[in-house]
């Protein structure tokens, strides 16, 4: 009953969705208020249903209706409360109806925060995003429904993934979804200015925030994704340039080279066919995110069960949304006006700069991603593209954008002096330089891109701290900075503290396999590891064998980790729980491997030391925080424009 | 594997006899040796060399990771061969030779630079340098580019406007 | 005219995509197909003084189907593989008992039929590993003089054998 009831509040969903996208478009094309005002009351009612529809899932979830078969594939008498309300998005049907649950959010939050916007552009922003909802809702219900039934249903379902019960993918989706659906916002306004033919300094004013917290979502999810696999998978990595994680990755990379330009186009009504260009794209490489998972076109730890069919779909969808709006931009694009003069030492051109090297780099991710289908296609055989050559290509690319994150902040609008800025970054620039040279003389090995990394950082660092030093000097304290500025360099500081800690932990990371019987030690970093046997114990759903290791440090106090080998009781599955003692100036990892002995007193155990990874966390962390705050500056919520007090670095971003 | 063997069980019986005789010993504290846990492998070069080279291998049936990394029993039995193969003196290069003659290039996570993948790896490059020239040009459009002059009279009519009360 | 690059570049990708949808990414090609086969020299199950070695084929096309007693999908394929034995008109085929103990296979071949000329044992997978090999059930045609034209990953079945296999078996003459 439930289910169906599901099945129905979808179709209602998709009805409104069509009023939501053909009215408000139609009437702002018109100029017929009435059915621009149709908008905000249809996208309320849309997502009322697509949240009746999700709710409708996630009670059978958790009452364990075997019957309706997305239940019976994924979920568990046995499994915890919370992973049976996570499984509703653990499977490609429960995803895309996730997937259309946060469009709606997104969808009533314009509605909601768009008081102070002309009728016209909101119906037209509500009318794009409505379009890309029925796009979706269609998708459910025809190809990929949730409520399709068995009768009689299994007595008991098959279990959720167990890489999936992990308090990581209660909230690795849901943020991951927020972020990159997110920049679907973007792009509706991206959209309705080309339809409406107005692309003004005030249309990069609105979008600015949406976009601001889109990224600041994203960042969240991607993090979060890496995070969760480091703990999770138990051999220490935390990215691997998989398909889908690229496909999480690009959509980050072009948001941010958006953002920033939302911030020339704003402050100067500079760089308007780009920006648009950028949201376009954006949102573009979210939905070939959504395409890759889904179609089978690509192999990877993150797909879901591979459908021609519903690939055949997706991209019909795609082809509609990304070509649409790209041939509405080829054809708009004349009436862009050119924006404000800038010379070739600006942080206008900066900017450009940045945008350049970030499209560049998002262009590399995708060549290399997509090459092996490229070359498949053209029947020139087999080949794959891997970490070896991502890491290879985009440290390189990236490392002119850190650099020109530290410049472009301190820099005047549309024309600086080069003696400047000289003046003001050499202290900087000496220190960075000094300091990549000189700190990795002080670790185990030297190593070159350690130079690169930790010169990066730490000059990113410093002109943060030179932007502070000289905006206290003209503010009168700390607490009147806005937060735009707090955000900014926030976002940028945070940055750089990953930067450092993906440079140690890549550089200087250790590895250490050992067979080791109950009593043996070994060493590692200045750590001494006693074995101290295993016990075997039963959880929820598994059956778990949970060693004991006993950790001296000189100097300090001892610890006990306990890493474990899981069997989970439904699939059979095995599945590694590594047991991680987390600092700010490392890791200490400890992973099971296979015991030796039948005994179970001898063990395969691996041990890592990973130097500095939690800045890696922390960096990112600081960096959603920055994008959050940036986006709550006062001036997108009262409307009233702060006047800039004089000098360089005051200028706000 | 046998060698290893006896040296666990030597070390074990010395321990065994050895506790004894210390347990006589008069009150000052005689450290015991701790038993130090040995490698999982023998040679611990051809395990570095083992590892950095399978990292840069894809496993054939858990497609997504390293071979390195993954569980699959043919991985496994990959990482032995190979452990055998150096064993015996084969180089990098000539493992990888190895394993491409068997199971083609799609073993390989760093592709080749050969025709085929030339657009890969010069690509990047090609379009940083390609957005370099897009950047010059860009600039140059906007050096040439001239704000419409402002006459007395606009700038009459916005100083009233500056005047006006909000 | 610029202005119009980005949908060019879009329509490029969804042309690539619309063919992708029809490949399959994760199957693994064969360099060996017009390569020599690789030799190799096993004890048989059924009788380990006895040995099999592709030379002993030379002269007459043969298959050569790697399979594991454990495996669900070689189960599945041997009803078809039976009945080309029976039939005669198929080229002989050789079963492969890739990584698994000798008894069993010994065992399942006893007990549901045998439609291999000689069933080599590979106790450690070291000759799949010089086929290229990935998993099972997997089959290779080798022609009169020894080189392999054919690799087949996954079981085969009546439609994969009619438009894969047969085609492929009258080309070498078989």
């Amino acid at each position: 009953m439930i289910p169906e009831i599901g099945t129905f509040a979808l179709i209602l969903a998709l009805l409104l969705a069509v009023t939501q996208a053909v009215l408000p478009l139609v009437g702002a094309q018109r100029g017929n208020l009435t059915w621009m005002a149709v908008a905000r009351p249809a996208a309320f009612g849309q997502f009322t249903f697509t949240l009746i529809a999700y709710l409708c899932l996630v009670y059978a979830f958790l009452t364990n209706d075997f019957t309706v078969i997305n239940v019976a594939s994924n979920s568990y008498s046995n499994l915890p409360a919370f992973y049976r309300v996570t499984a509703t998005w653990g499977s490609h049907e429960g995803s895309l109806l996730f997937w259309s649950l946060i469009l709606a959010v997104w969808t009533i939050a314009v509605a909601t925060f768009s008081r102070t916007l002309p009728e016209e552009m909101v119906a037209r922003v509500l009318g794009v995003m409505g379009l890309i909802s029925v796009g979706f809702l269609s998708l459910l219900l025809i190809t990929s429904s949730p409520f399709l039934r068995q009768f009689p249903g299994p007595a008991e379902g098959s279990d959720l993934n167990p890489l999936l019960q992990d308090w990581g993918m209660i909230i690795h989706p849901p943020m991951l979804y927020m972020g990159y659906v997110g920049f679907a916002v973007a792009f509706s306004f991206a959209v309705a200015a080309l339809l409406s033919g107005r692309l003004d300094a005030a249309w990069a004013r609105w979008s600015r925030p949406w976009a601001t917290v889109a990224w600041a979502f994203l960042t969240l999810g991607v993090v979060l994704g890496s995070w969760w696999a480091y703990r999770e998978l138990g051999w220490g990595g935390w990215w691997f340039w998989d398909p889908v994680e690229n496909a999480s990755f690009m959509p980050w990379l072009a948001g941010t080279a958006l953002i920033h330009s939302l911030a020339v186009a704003e402050k100067r009504g500079a760089f308007k066919a780009w920006t648009v260009l950028l949201a376009l794209m954006t949102f573009s490489l979210s939905l070939l995110g959504t395409f890759l998972v889904r179609s089978g076109v690509l192999s990877s730890v993150h797909a879901f069960a591979v459908d021609p069919q519903r690939g055949a779909y997706i991209l019909g969808f795609m082809l509609l949304v990304v070509g649409g709006s790209l041939a509405l931009f080829a054809w708009r694009a004349p009436r862009m006006a050119a924006g404000g003069a800038f010379t070739w030492f600006s942080r206008e051109s900066m900017l450009l700069a940045n945008n350049v090297v970030m499209v560049a780099s998002v262009a590399a991710v995708l060549l290399g991603t997509l090459y092996p289908l490229f070359i498949d296609a053209l029947g020139m055989g087999k080949l794959s593209v891997g970490p070896p050559y991502f890491n290879a290509v985009f440290v390189p690319l990236i490392s002119p954008a850190l650099f020109l994150m530290g410049v472009g902040p301190l820099m005047r609008w549309k024309g600086d002096s080069v003696p400047d800025v000289l003046q003001r970054l050499k202290w900087a620039l000496g220190i960075a330089v000094a300091t990549g040279l000189l700190l990795p003389l002080t670790m185990e090995g030297y190593k070159p891109w350690a130079v690169l990394g930790l010169g990066l950082s730490s000059w990113i660092a410093l002109t943060v701290l030179i932007a502070f030093r000289e905006r206290v000097k003209t503010a009168s304290q700390l607490s009147n900075l806005p937060r735009a500025f707090w955000g900014m360099h926030m976002a940028h500081l945070g940055l750089a503290i990953g930067v450092a800690g993906i440079t140690m932990v890549a550089n200087y990371e250790q590895e250490l396999d050992v067979r080791m019987n109950v009593g043996d030690q070994a060493q590692m970093a200045g750590y001494t590891l006693t074995f101290m046997g295993v016990q075997q114990y039963a959880g929820a759903n598994f059956a778990a064998t949970r060693g004991t290791v006993i950790v001296k440090e000189d100097g300090a106090e001892q610890f006990t980790l306990n890493p474990e080998k899981r069997v989970y009781n439904r699939s059979g599955s095995v599945m590694t729980e590594a047991a991680v003692r987390p600092s700010l100036s490392s890791d200490l990892y400890v992973s099971l491997g296979e015991p030796l002995n039948e005994e179970l007193t001898t063990w395969a155990v691996r041990l890592y030391y990973k130097p500095f990874i939690n800045w890696l966390w922390i960096g990112a962390l600081f960096m959603v925080v920055g994008g959050f705050l940036a986006a709550s500056d006062r001036r997108y919520r009262i409307g009233a424009k702060a006047r800039a007090p004089a000098g360089p670095a005051t200028q706000g971003a | 594997m046998t060698f290893r063997l006896i040296q666990q069980g030597f070390l074990t019986a010395f321990l065994a006899l050895s506790l004894p005789a210390l347990a006589n010993e008069p009150a000052i504290a005689t450290p015991t040796v701790p038993s130090i846990a040995q490698p999982l492998f023998a040679d611990v070069a051809i395990e570095t060399r083992l590892t950095d080279l399978s990292r840069e291998l894809r496993c054939v049936v858990c497609q997504n990771e390293a071979l390195s990394d993954s569980p699959a029993e043919l991985a496994t039995d990959m990482r032995q061969e190979i452990r055998d193969l150096m064993t015996a003196g084969k180089t990098d290069q000539e493992v990888l030779e190895f394993l491409t003659s068997r199971y083609g290039d799609f073993v390989l996570f760093r592709p080749p630079f050969k025709p085929v993948t030339y657009l890969l790896w010069v690509g990047p490059f090609v379009f940083l340098g390609f957005g370099v020239v897009v950047w010059f040009m860009a600039l140059r459009s906007r050096r040439t580019f001239q704000s419409a002059p402002v006459n007395s009279a606009q700038l009459a009519a916005a100083a009233r406007l500056l005047e006006e009360k909000p | 005219m610029k202005r119009w690059l980005p949908l060019v570049f879009f329509m490029v990708l969804v042309g690539f995509f619309a063919k992708g949808l029809f490949l399959n990414p994760r199957e693994v090609p064969s360099p060996f197909i017009g390569k020599a086969a690789p030799t190799f020299s096993l004890p048989v199950v059924g009788d380990a003084q006895k040995a099999f070695s592709p030379a002993d084929m030379k002269g007459q096309v043969w298959m050569l189907n790697v399979w594991a007693p454990w495996c669900v999908s070689c189960k599945v394929e041997h009803k078809l593989l039976m009945a080309l034995a029976e039939s005669r008109t198929a080229p002989p085929i050789v079963g492969l008992n890739w990584k698994d103990k000798t008894r069993e296979a010994q065992e399942l071949l006893a007990r549901t039929g045998n439609p291999y000329v000689a069933v080599p044992d590979d106790l450690s997978g070291r000759v799949g590993i010089d086929w290229g090999v990935t998993g099972t059930p997997e089959t290779y045609v080798i022609d009169r003089e020894g080189i392999v034209r054919l690799k087949h990953v996954g079981p085969i079945d009546m439609d994969i054998w009619q438009n894969k296999f047969v085609p492929k078996l009258k080309e070498l003459g078989a």
